[in-house]
């Protein structure tokens, strides 16, 4: 009786998971950030710099510019001032500590910090219903906007 | 020659400002209304307050909109603060009485009283807001239904009410009944991170007052001008409405308006923002 409930429960949570995040993918909550760094790629498949910059704009998805200002996206009309302007981002952190960053820059900085942990299920209260247990963007959004900023040398 | 090189230098000048939204910080200006009434927009913080000075959001508002609450006849939300005075005088309810048959011309009667609110109510035990002390007086001293939440003249009769209050500063009593343990649950409210964003009021409009999120200029989010005229929806927009946009914002579920937790808000609000003058109806972006 117990095992099978505990079968069923396990069943039930494993397809959750495979609707969130596609298989191959490390899911949020097993991502390991070791000194500040996230070494391996989240989804094995390179992240392309295009999609990247345009995740990095766009108001749904990444929405960096918000709170940062890039010259590279010079034709976008408003930057943010909340966090620093990346310019030359990758002049100062490695591709495996941006990809710890932008997944949960928490892990960084500190639990103080303004900037949202993009695929991180450390969240605030009161999350939107149909937003629990689902990161702000998808693990290859997240590879993309890394393979993006690794371009921003100065 | 000349001429031209002015004109290129004026362009490039804008062009670096489209690029990237530049600090400043709260505009350095006094906003007297017709000329007449000298509002206080900036003062010191009460103490125990995080900042050091309490700042008005007429400050981080471009110079056309600053404009736009610095004339009556100019102010859009003025219009509303005409169908609260309508209201006002409407005769509604099972007693046959307007608010005017007890409480006379609202310009004396009501003059200071908006800038006091949340006041402590006794006999509900708890902090009650000028939409709640109009639904007291319409059940119990009318006969009339509660408005419901932003509906039925809501936000026009509370602009009107507060309106008479025009350059009083803000001063509520937290000596009051429990008025402390609201605040104090209020202060809890403002601090907590909300949503899948995880930010917390402080975290805009405390940490970040003065800097540009996108598009928008941060305020320090006081209500000093509530209802506020906003320009994007060409309509009065009340504090719990605004609350709840805000807490949305970090893609969290909302509280309800006139729920403990948001009048607890307001409460603690209301205080951040003490010594600034009623700025109703304030006119925002
Ligand atoms: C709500 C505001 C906010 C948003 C949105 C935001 N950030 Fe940040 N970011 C910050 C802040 C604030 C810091 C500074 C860290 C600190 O000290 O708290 C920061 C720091 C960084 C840094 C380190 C910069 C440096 O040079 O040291 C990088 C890289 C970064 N963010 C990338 C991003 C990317 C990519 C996105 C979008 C996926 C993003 N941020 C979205 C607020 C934000
Ligand atoms: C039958 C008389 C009566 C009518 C009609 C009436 N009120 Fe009142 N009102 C009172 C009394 C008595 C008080 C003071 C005692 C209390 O707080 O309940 C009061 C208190 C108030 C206060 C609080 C004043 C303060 O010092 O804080 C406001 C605001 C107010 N009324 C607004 C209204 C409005 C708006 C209307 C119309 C929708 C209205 N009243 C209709 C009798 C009335
Ligand atoms: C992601 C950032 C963000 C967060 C978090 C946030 N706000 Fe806001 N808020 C804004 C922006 C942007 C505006 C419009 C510009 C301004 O006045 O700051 C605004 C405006 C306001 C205003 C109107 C100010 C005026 O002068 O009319 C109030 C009041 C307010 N917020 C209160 C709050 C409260 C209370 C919370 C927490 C429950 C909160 N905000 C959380 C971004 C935020």
């Amino acid at each position: 009786m117990i095992g099978r409930r505990i079968l069923t429960a396990s069943l039930a949570c494993a397809a959750t998971f495979s609707v969130a995040f596609a298989s191959g993918t490390v899911a949020p909550d097993k991502v390991e950030i070791v000194d500040g760094a996230l070494e391996l790629s989240l989804t094995g498949t390179p992240g392309d710099p295009v999609e990247g910059r345009k995740t990095f704009a766009n108001r749904k998805l990444g929405n960096c510019l918000a709170c940062h200002a890039i010259s590279d996206q010079k034709e976008q009309l408003f930057h943010g001032e909340v966090g620093p302007e990346l310019d030359g981002v990758a002049d100062r952190w490695s591709e495996a500590e941006l990809r710890a960053i932008v997944v949960n820059s928490k892990e960084l900085f500190s639990e103080e910090t303004v900037m949202p942990g993009f695929y991180s299920l450390d969240v605030g209260v009161n999350v939107r219903k149909d937003l629990i247990g689902k990161t702000i963007l998808t693990a290859q959004q997240v590879e993309d906007i890394v393979a993006y900023l690794t371009t921003i040398k100065e | 020659m000349k001429k031209f090189g002015k004109v290129g230098a004026v362009l490039v000048t804008l062009g670096a400002l489209s690029a990237v939204a530049l600090a400043g910080g709260p505009v350095d200006q006094q906003l007297v209304i017709d000329g007449e009434i000298e509002m206080i927009t900036r003062t010191e913080a009460p103490d125990g307050h995080p900042l050091d000075e309490v700042i008005s959001g007429w400050h981080y508002r471009t110079g056309e909109t600053r404009a736009l609450e610095a004339d009556t006849f100019e102010n859009p939300g003025m219009l509303f603060v005409e169908q609260g005075e309508a209201a006002w005088n409407k005769i509604e309810g099972t007693e046959g009485k307007s608010c005017a048959s007890c409480h006379g011309d609202a310009s004396e009667s009501m003059a200071g009283i908006g800038a006091q609110y949340p006041k402590w109510d006794a006999d509900s035990g708890k902090p009650i807001n000028v939409e709640l002390q109009i639904n007291k007086c319409r059940t119990e001293n009318m006969g009339a239904e509660p408005l419901p939440f932003d509906k039925g003249g809501q936000k026009e009769l509370t602009a009107y009410i507060k309106h008479q209050s025009l350059g009083t500063p803000v001063s509520i009593d937290l000596d009051a009944g429990d008025m402390q343990s609201w605040w104090k649950k209020g202060e809890e409210v403002y601090y907590t991170r909300t949503g899948q964003l995880n930010l917390s009021c402080a975290s805009c409009h405390e940490q970040n007052n003065g800097n540009y999120i996108r598009a928008d200029h941060l305020s320090q989010g006081n209500i000093n001008g509530f209802p506020t005229y906003r320009l994007k929806q060409g309509a009065l927009v009340s504090v719990h409405n605004r609350f709840r946009g805000c807490i949305r914002d970090t893609r969290a579920e909302f509280p309800a308006a006139f729920s403990d937790e948001l009048m607890a808000l307001e409460v603690y609000v209301t205080w951040r923002g003490s010594g600034l003058s009623v700025e109703t109806p304030g006119v925002r972006q």
